[in-house]
């Protein structure tokens, strides 16, 4: 309502028009169209001829009088039609506004082409008119023009001409100046006229001038290249400078290099002097530091300016770098690694991985900048072999510290009997070898686990996530270790001249119980350590832990053979020479038993005592409650071969080992050198064994007067006093002494054995 | 071959069995200037006039006269050193014209020259304890077995005696006797107080290292012709056998002289056992 109260309001000029029912309303609108468009091009007949037959144009409630109110209209509307009529109405309203809006609109174009069409035929005449002008204008001013021009080419032609004579001159003050990069502008400028109409005089004297400039240019420009006191950037400016100058660029790629060479090979001998012979070198991390920092960052300065330079050059110019980069890296690696020799004496892992870090790392930058160098893959390379070199360093580390063990224990052993009072006993002596070498086993494998940590650059190369870990450390370190020390125990066994036993037994024993404990416990204990530690993770083969302990327990059982043999041979010296040297056929009637016998039961329960330290008890056969019930068999079957003695009828003596020899189908034969157990029983049986086989057979060789067998007699019961408790099966030693005095019965001319209660008496009063 | 003159006859002159035939005095080697004999040994070859007889630390070379009645002391040395040295065996080198004998004390070996009755070589500590008893190879120059009282027996080669050329170590016992067979030298024979007697084959520093080489038109047409492939085969060192009939220690081994294929054993108690060489062996030997 309000829009068509708006549309009303403007001009009033609107054809009347009254608001009938849709019915006629096709008629009507034409006749409206009409009258707007009279409206609009004939105003004023329109309003002269009025519209006789048109409503009161003083009708207010003429939609299109000039006198509209649309108050009065909207008044009248409501108040004379009804609902139906009024909704009617609103909606023929609404169309009746939009199609005047476009009617509006089209009148108003229409208006304005029509102005636009006058103006444009009056720019069209105007245009005309100055076309006209500007032709003869420029008729006019055309000769001018081109003198103009003329003018002008001389004028920037006069001034090329002064730049160019006046260029030798500017060129030598560019130089004096020291701007060189100026001077080469003004010469790359001049350079290609010149070169042009140097078949001129003047141009060619011009351009002699410049060149001898120019080459006086190079030249200083090569000196202050060559001078190096400038950095290298300088350096790279002056290169710059002499390739736009034209310098041929292989031959400065060959002094650049050659000049960069210089600054190297000043670094290098620099390190090389702190290697020096004599003062101690500063630290390994402090001469990486100066390598990474002096030779290093050099090299990668030297590459990457070179490379800024002469990319151009292509891969010959690649190649060439390449090839200093490798020459000069060498070297470097040359003097890293003679730093790094003298490293391997040291024990400080720690900073050696820091510095190997370092070197490493630095060394990745030129590796990304130098590909074909392989300045990164040397760099790796040294690493790992200084890393299998610190292996093995750490295990000859633990080799050396077994064997200083080994001595400090020889030392212990050997010194209580000086001091004439016991000393540190031998599991006390078993437990600090054991905790000893387990600590250096451990520090080894912390100090060898830095090569791993996380954060050192070198620890992810494939080397050291496989083969460093499981052949380097596990076989190489560990499982090495384990070997050679049981190769070491084990030499002990074949010292030549068993003999001379430069070995001290307790050694040997406490070295077998080393080794049996590294069977049971120790060697599973220090791999999965180890396994923890570096986590062995590829397809090399590794030795078992069941091997090892195979191993291990091998040498504990041959350790422990050789103990029972040379304890053995030390008890069998004694009886040997007892029996040897002593005159049998002309010796008194026995009172005591000898001094020998007593120190051999001494010495066996001293074995026995030592034994004990280390091993456990064993098991023996049953004994008999009483072992003094033997006593009287032996002598029976001495006495029953007294008996037959005497006659030496050729048949005697069978009749005489008859009994022993039947006794002998019923025992076992006895082995005196057997494999012995792990336990007390088993060595003290073995030694025993080889003393009394020992005792025997020296009788054999011996003639006894009746004297003489009734002392073996005596010693034998002695013995077996003595000797039964120390063995798994004192039937052994029962049978072992019957057969000593039967010989000796069997040696004898005249054998009247002893009364056993004379025996027993004068045993137990020794 | 000379027969055997029992070590002990010596010493133990009582035994004078009554039911054997009487042995008779021959010739009586004059011992008071030195004490304990501890072994004759006839001169292997030749004429058998000398005896080598060792006697405490004393070497002594016996010349029997022309009608074997008397015997004269032709040349003797004797041991420097500190301690009682005495010899424990000796034998005499069958190779070299047979100037050369072998002697045993304590632990060391040494060689003499019979001409000079001078040392020609020595092996300290040749075994860990008493050297018992000693036999040169028969065959083969310079081949010496010793045995002693670590268990062991060990060859040597006596031109170079820092090193056994090989050493078995398979009695457990001392080792009482050591002798090689006198035709086939790579049989050897051991006894030991462990009352075991071993049979071994040593047949890679034996005089046929590579069996026993045959020509063709030695073979003769019987059937064992597998046998003789099997020879070329490499032949390795081992133990034949071990006998164990003894059942006290045994303190004499040897081989018949009459058959290379038998031997007998010597026990305390008395025994005496003779074995044969296994017939397998003897024929892998012989074709």
């Amino acid at each position: 309502m309000a829009a068509a109260a708006a549309a009303g309001s403007s001009p009033g000029s609107r054809p009347g028009d009254s608001p009938e029912g849709p019915e006629g309303e096709a008629p009507e609108r034409r006749r409206k169209a009409h009258g707007m468009l009279k409206l609009y091009y004939g105003l004023s007949e329109g309003e002269a001829a009025g519209r006789p037959a048109g409503p009161d144009p003083l009708d207010p409630t003429d939609l299109n009088g000039a006198h509209f109110d649309p108050e009065v209209y909207l008044d009248k509307l409501r108040r004379e039609c009804p609902l139906a009529q009024l909704m009617d109405s609103e909606t023929d309203m609404v169309r009746r506004i939009r199609a005047l809006d476009a009617t509006y609109t089209i009148r108003k174009m229409k208006n304005d082409f029509r102005k636009m069409e006058d103006e444009m035929d009056r720019l069209a005449t105007n245009m005309a008119v100055i076309t006209d002008f500007s032709a003869r204008i420029s008729a006019t001013l055309q000769d001018r023009h081109e003198r103009i021009t003329k003018l002008a080419g001389v004028h920037a032609l006069l001034r090329k001409l002064q730049f160019l004579f006046e260029l030798p001159s500017r060129l030598t003050k560019c130089v004096e100046l020291g701007a060189y990069g100026q001077a080469v502008r003004y010469q790359g400028r001049a350079q290609a006229v010149l070169q042009q109409y140097q078949h001129l005089p003047s141009f060619r004297a011009i351009q002699d001038d410049c060149q001898v400039i120019t080459a006086r240019l190079a030249q200083q420009l090569r000196q202050r290249f060559r001078e190096g006191g400038s950095g290298a950037p300088e350096q790279a400016e002056c290169v710059e400078l002499l390739l736009a100058l034209g310098e041929p660029a292989e031959e400065l790629c060959e002094e650049f290099l050659a000049h960069a060479r210089g600054r190297l090979e000043e670094e290098l001998r620099s390190l090389e002097a702190e290697l020096g012979p004599s003062p101690p070198a500063p630290d390994v991390l402090e001469f990486t530091d100066h390598g990474g920092s002096g030779f290093v960052g050099g090299l990668c300065q030297v590459a990457a300016a070179y490379q800024e330079l002469f990319a151009a050059q292509g891969p010959a110019g690649a190649e060439r770098l390449a090839a200093f980069a490798r020459e000069l890296g060498s070297r470097y690696f040359a003097l890293v690694e003679r730093r790094l020799a003298q490293e391997q004496g040291g024990g400080d892992n720690s900073l050696l991985v820091r510095a190997l870090d370092r070197f490493h790392r630095r060394l990745r930058a030129p590796g990304a900048l130098l590909a074909a160098a392989g300045l990164a893959e040397a760099a790796t390379e040294i690493v790992e072999r200084v890393a299998r070199e610190r292996l093995g360093h750490h295990l000859q580390g633990l080799r050396a510290a077994f064997l200083g063990c080994l001595t400090d224990v020889r030392q212990a052993l050997a010194a209580p009997r000086v001091a004439g009072k016991e000393g540190p006993g031998l599991a006390e002596l078993l437990a600090n070898v054991a905790s000893s070498i387990l600590s250096h086993i451990k520090a080894s494998l912390a100090a060898v686990h830095l090569f791993t940590a996380k954060e050192v650059s070198f620890s992810n190369k494939p080397y050291f996530r496989g083969e460093f870990c499981s052949q380097g450390v596990r076989e190489g370190l560990i499982v090495g270790f384990i070997r050679s020390m049981c190769q070491t125990a084990q030499s002990f066994c074949d010292s030549p001249g068993e003999k001379g036993g430069a070995t001290p037994p307790a050694l040997l024993l406490l070295l077998s119980r080393l080794c049996l404990d590294y069977e049971t416990a120790t060697i599973s204990y220090i791999l999965t350590l180890t396994d923890e530690q570096f986590l062995v993770q590829d397809q090399f083969p590794v030795t078992p832990v069941s091997t090892l302990c195979a191993e291990a327990r091998e040498t504990a059982r041959r350790l422990l053979t050789h103990y029972v043999k040379v304890q053995g041979l030390v008890i069998s010296q004694m009886l040997r020479k007892s029996v040897e040297t002593r005159d049998w056929l002309s010796t008194l009637e026995p009172r005591n038993v000898r001094a020998v016998m007593k120190r051999v039961v001494e010495d066996t329960t001293a074995i026995d005592v030592q034994v004990g330290l280390l091993y456990e008890e064993g098991v023996r056969k049953a004994q008999s409650s009483d072992s003094s019930k033997r006593t009287f068999s032996v002598y029976s079957s001495s006495r029953q071969q007294g008996r037959y003695a005497p006659s030496y009828t050729p048949s005697a003596p069978m009749d005489t080992n008859l009994l022993s020899n039947i006794q002998k189908l019923f025992s076992e034969r006895i082995d005196v050198f057997s494999p012995v157990e792990f336990n007390k029983v088993s060595v003290l049986t073995g030694i025993i064994k080889i003393s009394l086989k020992t005792l025997l057979e020296c009788v054999r060789l011996r003639t006894f007067g009746r004297f003489g067998l009734q002392q073996v007699q005596v010693d034998c019961h002695f013995l077996q006093l003595y000797l039964w408790r120390f063995v798994a099966d004192e039937e052994l030693v029962h049978l072992l002494l019957d057969e000593v005095v039967a010989s000796a019965a069997l040696r004898c001319p005249d054998p009247v054995p002893m009364e056993p209660s004379v025996v027993e008496v004068i045993c137990e009063r020794g | 071959m000379p027969k055997e003159l029992e070590s002990g006859s010596h010493e133990s002159p009582d035994d004078s069995s009554s039911t054997a035939q009487t042995l008779e005095l021959l010739c009586h080697l004059d011992n008071t200037a030195h004490s304990n004999m501890a072994c004759v040994v006839w001169e292997p070859m030749g004429d058998g006039k000398k005896i080598i007889s060792l006697a405490d630390n004393h070497i002594l070379l016996w010349d029997l006269q022309e009608s074997s009645s008397q015997a004269v002391l032709a040349s003797s040395a004797s041991l420097g050193g500190k301690g009682q040295l005495k010899f424990t065996s000796g034998r005499w080198s069958p190779h070299h014209n047979c100037t050369q004998v072998a002697t045993a004390n304590d632990t060391t070996l040494r060689g003499w020259d019979t001409r000079t009755m001078s040392q020609i070589y020595c092996i300290e500590n040749a075994h860990g304890q008493l050297v018992r008893d000693l036999d040169f190879n028969p065959n083969k120059q310079y081949y010496l077995a010793s045995c002693g009282d670590d268990c062991k027996v060990k060859f040597w080669d006596t031109r170079n005696v820092t090193e056994p050329v090989k050493t078995l170590e398979e009695h457990s016992h001392w080792v009482w006797n050591v002798r090689y067979n006198h035709s086939h030298d790579q049989l050897v024979l051991t006894g030991s107080s462990d009352s075991r007697v071993i049979l071994s084959n040593m047949v890679s520093i034996s005089s046929e290292p590579f069996g026993h080489l045959v020509d063709d038109d030695d073979i003769s047409d019987q059937e064992d012709h597998r046998s003789e492939e099997k020879s070329k085969e490499p032949l390795q060192d081992n133990v034949i056998a071990t006998y164990e009939e003894h059942e006290d220690s045994v303190y004499a081994v040897d081989w018949s002289s009459a058959d290379p294929w038998l031997f007998a054993s010597l026990s305390y108690d008395g025994r005496l056992v003779i074995n044969r060489v296994p017939r397998a062996l003897k024929y892998h030997i012989l074709l």
